[in-house]
């Protein structure tokens, strides 16, 4: 098992290490020749005003705090769902009641309009 | 023969056998050998996107009634290596104010992020980079991995459209995974196990996409919102934010966003091939393990080549009606189907394998229908009801109207 993990941390390594590589033969070759107009920030031609780094929408962290719930969910259904061949039926309807009651709390972000975008 | 059979399992052989015989303490053995494994495996992919880019083009021209490339070599095949080495001699141009760690981190972590995908995918019988135990979970992990580059991108990027795409991104990605790995949780209802291999060896009476319709569904639209391919490319809708996060990159660092997201569009593929399709599996795939990863690259090129008519043929989404697919339509049909999977698998568990799977494709089919009366009510109600976006004419025509009044 410990064999599977040296290889995913190599591989990695390795993925890390290529585009980065890329990158920085290619930025041996490439020409340098800044100046402020060239870097200065694209907005259409027209110079920025005000902070770029503006505030989130709040709803965005809406949507964040209900992809939370589901995502802890899914960690929890996992190990379920692997075990479920093995499972007597009353384990079966327990896992289900456990997504009811997920249901019943997406039904009640829903009702409170937690998942409309405006 | 035995080379003929299966060429890379053999090299593999050879190879592990040679450095096996030089001597070397074991440890050191096992390393080099992965690490060559890995090296050979993500050159391989990095060079096939090549490939992919030239096909992509070409398949979208023919779309469009166009060419596609067709100058540069026969059917313009050595295209996309011109466009890389051009780009490969562009200067980098950071702009002011970039939070440069960031900026420069994100199009590593965007490749790298795709290319660790490819460590736990089987090739064929005997070509697996690892076979790990939580393998279907690791692919969602590290799937989610780079959503984090494109915000780092968007971040760093100092720029407004740049931010603007960020964010987009992430609710689009966050919101899509939720369908993305609740469905992913039916084949691994069906097989028992995690590790993707498992799962494609589970599929050799039949593959899951009979027997789980819907789930393959709600997964290939969660995977192509996840490549924020058309039409869920909101994040960089050029006609509204110009280019989204990777506005602001130029040289390779913009070309490693591009190298990511198609390479990305074909792991996604392969994985859909891997995890409903079955994988390597086929007529003599188990005797001779190259026809596996024939039948793989078969049944991958078929989903990629679905996914560019997709992309070739569909407009763009709204945001609020790409929100209302997913937390309204795909996220609700993929919880209804996990309890009603599990109730009919618990109850039909005594009968043969056909007859189970009948019962599940009755169940899938009738959970699809009921989705699409539902969806058509909705509809109805909204058209009778008022509208969120009037017809233009209409407002055009009032608004004169109480022009000419006063």
């Amino acid at each position: 098992m410990l064999g599977n993990w040296l290889y995913i941390g190599i591989f990695a390594l390795v993925a890390l290490m290529m585009p980065a590589l890329t990158i920085f033969i290619a930025g041996i070759l490439s020409p340098k020749r800044p100046d402020p107009i060239k870097n200065s920030t694209y907005e259409c031609g027209v110079e920025t005003v005000g902070p770029n780094w503006t505030q989130i929408k709040i709803q965005y962290y809406v949507f964040a705090l209900v992809f939370l719930i589901f995502d802890v969910e899914a960690v929890l259904l996992f190990p379920w769902a692997v075990a479920y061949q093995l499972l007597p039926l009353y384990a079966i309807i327990e896992g289900v009641l456990f997504l009811l009651i997920l249901v019943v709390g997406f039904l009640y972000a829903w009702r409170k309009g937690a998942l409309e975008w405006f | 023969m035995d080379f003929l059979r299966d060429p890379f399992g053999f090299v593999i052989q050879e190879y592990t056998g040679w450095l096996g015989g030089l001597g070397l303490p074991a440890v050191w053995v096992d390393i080099i050998a992965k690490l060559t494994g890995a090296l050979v495996l993500a050159t391989g992919a990095m060079l096939f996107v090549v490939f992919l880019i030239w096909y992509e083009r070409k398949l979208i021209g023919r779309i469009q009634d166009r060419f596609g490339p067709n100058r540069v070599g026969p059917w313009g095949i050595f295209q996309p290596v011109a466009d890389m080495l051009k780009i490969f001699t562009k200067e980098y141009i950071t702009p002011i104010g970039a939070d440069k760690f960031a900026y420069n981190l994100a199009p590593i972590l965007a490749v790298a992020a795709v290319l660790l995908l490819w460590s736990v995918l089987p090739l064929s019988v005997t070509v697996v980079g690892t076979d790990l135990n939580v393998g279907l979970l690791f692919l969602v992990a590290v799937g989610g991995l780079g959503e984090m580059s494109y915000i780092l991108a968007g971040w760093g990027s100092n720029n407004k459209y740049a931010l603007l795409g960020a964010f987009r991104l992430v609710a689009q990605l966050i919101s899509y995974e939720v369908p993305l790995v609740l469905s992913a949780l039916v084949p691994v209802m069906l097989a028992g196990t995690l590790s993707v291999n498992g799962i494609v060896q589970a599929q050799e009476s039949v593959w899951f996409i009979v027997a789980a319709p819907a789930a393959a569904l709600i997964f290939f639209i969660a995977s192509i919102a996840e490549i924020g391919r058309s039409p869920f490319d909101l994040i960089e809708a050029e006609s509204e934010l110009v280019a989204g996060y990777n506005i602001e990159y130029s040289g390779l660092k913009f070309g490693m966003f591009f190298v990511a997201e198609f390479l990305h569009a074909f792991t996604v593929s392969m994985i859909f091939a891997t995890v409903f399709l079955g994988g390597w599996q086929g007529p003599g795939a188990a005797e001779i393990p190259v026809l596996g990863f024939v039948y793989l690259m078969l049944k991958t090129f078929v989903v990629y080549f679905v996914t560019i008519l997709f992309r070739g043929t569909l407009p763009r989404f709204r945001i609020d009606q790409m929100m209302n697919l997913n937390w309204k339509v795909l996220t609700p049909l993929s919880l209804a189907l996990i309890m009603a999977m599990a109730i009919v698998g618990g109850l039909t568990r005594e009968l043969p394998v056909f007859w189970q799977v009948i019962a599940f494709l009755l169940v899938n089919l009738l959970l699809l229908g009921a989705t699409d009366q539902l969806m058509r009510l909705s509809q109805s109600r909204k058209t009778k009801s008022n509208l969120p976006m009037q017809p233009l004419r209409k407002v055009l025509t009032t608004s004169t109207k109480h022009g000419a009044g006063e």
